[in-house]
């Protein structure tokens, strides 16, 4: 009897058996990668796991919400993963012992950097309004970075790309940065890694080191409280300013 | 390892209810994550079943990125003709960011363990 390729195609392309499985493969390969190349920043496993699947699915012509039925069993565990950074977070603040002052000035020049920055270079080259107020929490977590555009008068599903975007720029060039301004210090290192780059910034530094990865948890959700209460205000005073 | 999951998808679904219940623009696991800090600080020391599972699921955070990032390809369209203002931007801010944030704890600390 000859195989029917057709219905088994049929069964793959919408089973989320093949989602999942693809999304661990091409993440298992793209770690591979990193690590056989000593590990280059360029070569970061999130980025080559998005482009081998997104290729994957131009290749098939499977549509991205078909895949995410799979996929969702992954993306799902980032809530429980979100909470797990209590048991590292809660390690470091019984470790720091009276340098939460430095911590607190590093938090506030980060956020307002990160937030400010992004409008001004994003108005010099000329973006409209909507643009800019979606790019204004592009360094928070995705949540809480909708949440925020959607009061401003933003697009929150620009914003929530803006996030993704901004998370993998700054695991692929943030360890370059710190390297060429010799910012050596661990604590340094992860905490800056959370503020500009939440989430996939800090999965980078939990990989790289234990310290590290424990800064970079208490930036994301240092981040995005600052950032959530900063940014209105900052907006209603430039209203007001700007307005006369 | 069954009961330290148990304990994380609890304080996320007490997160998201909190969140829900108040109407609050943080989401769910952040609230969640504060009170189990907050838990954690009151006892003498961290389960040790709770770090292990933790440690292993962050150790594999990375991964979790890879279905929104392929989301990102497939809503590329949204950056629509704005896309080289929004790419500068981005690389440009995050850049600053990153040179900002760790260029200033680096000082302080310094100044702080030269100090003391």
């Amino acid at each position: 009897m000859e195989p029917n390729f057709q219905d088994v195609w049929v069964y793959l392309s919408a089973s989320p058996l093949t989602a999942l499985t693809a999304t661990l493969v091409a993440y298992l390969i793209g770690d591979w990668i990193y690590q056989r190349s000593g590990k280059q920043p360029i070569l970061n496993p999130v980025l080559i796991a998005v482009c081998l699947i997104t290729l994957i699915l131009w290749i098939t012509g499977i549509d991205y919400w078909t895949y995410f039925e799979g996929a969702q069993f992954v993306h799902f565990l980032l809530g429980p993963a979100t909470v797990a950074l209590a048991i590292p977070v809660s390690a470091l603040i019984r470790s720091l012992k009276g340098s939460y002052r430095a911590i607190a000035i590093a938090l506030f020049c980060g956020s307002v950097t990160a937030a400010g920055s992004a409008i001004v270079i994003a108005e010099l080259l000329n973006a409209s309004m909507q643009t800019v107020l979606s790019l204004a929490p592009k360094s928070v977590t995705t949540p809480i970075a909708m949440g925020i555009a959607e009061r401003l008068g933003g697009l929150p599903s620009l914003t929530a790309v803006c996030v993704i975007m901004t998370g993998i720029i700054g695991a692929v060039i943030g360890p370059y940065i710190l390297n060429a301004a010799k910012i050596t210090h661990w604590d340094a290192r992860g905490f800056a890694m959370g503020v500009a780059a939440h989430g996939i910034g800090t999965a980078r530094a939990i990989q790289i080191n234990k310290q590290a990865g424990a800064f970079a948890s208490l930036a994301i959700g240092l981040n995005g409280l600052a950032t959530a209460a900063m940014i209105p205000i900052a907006f209603a005073l430039w209203q007001w300013v700007s307005g006369g | 390892m069954l009961g330290s999951i148990t304990v994380l998808l609890l304080f996320q679904l007490l997160g998201e209810i909190i969140a829900r219940a108040f109407d609050l623009a943080i989401p769910g696991p952040v609230i969640g994550l504060f009170l189990l800090i907050v838990i954690l600080l009151r006892r003498s020391e961290i389960p040790k079943q709770l770090d292990e599972t933790a440690t292993g699921l962050l150790s594999h955070l990375s991964l979790l990125f890879v279905p929104a990032g392929v989301g990102v390809i497939a809503h590329l369209a949204l950056l629509g003709n704005e896309w080289q203002a929004i790419l500068g931007s981005l690389i440009g801010s995050t850049a600053l960011t990153v040179l900002v944030t760790g260029w200033v704890l680096q000082k302080l600390h310094k100044g702080h363990r030269d100090g003391a």
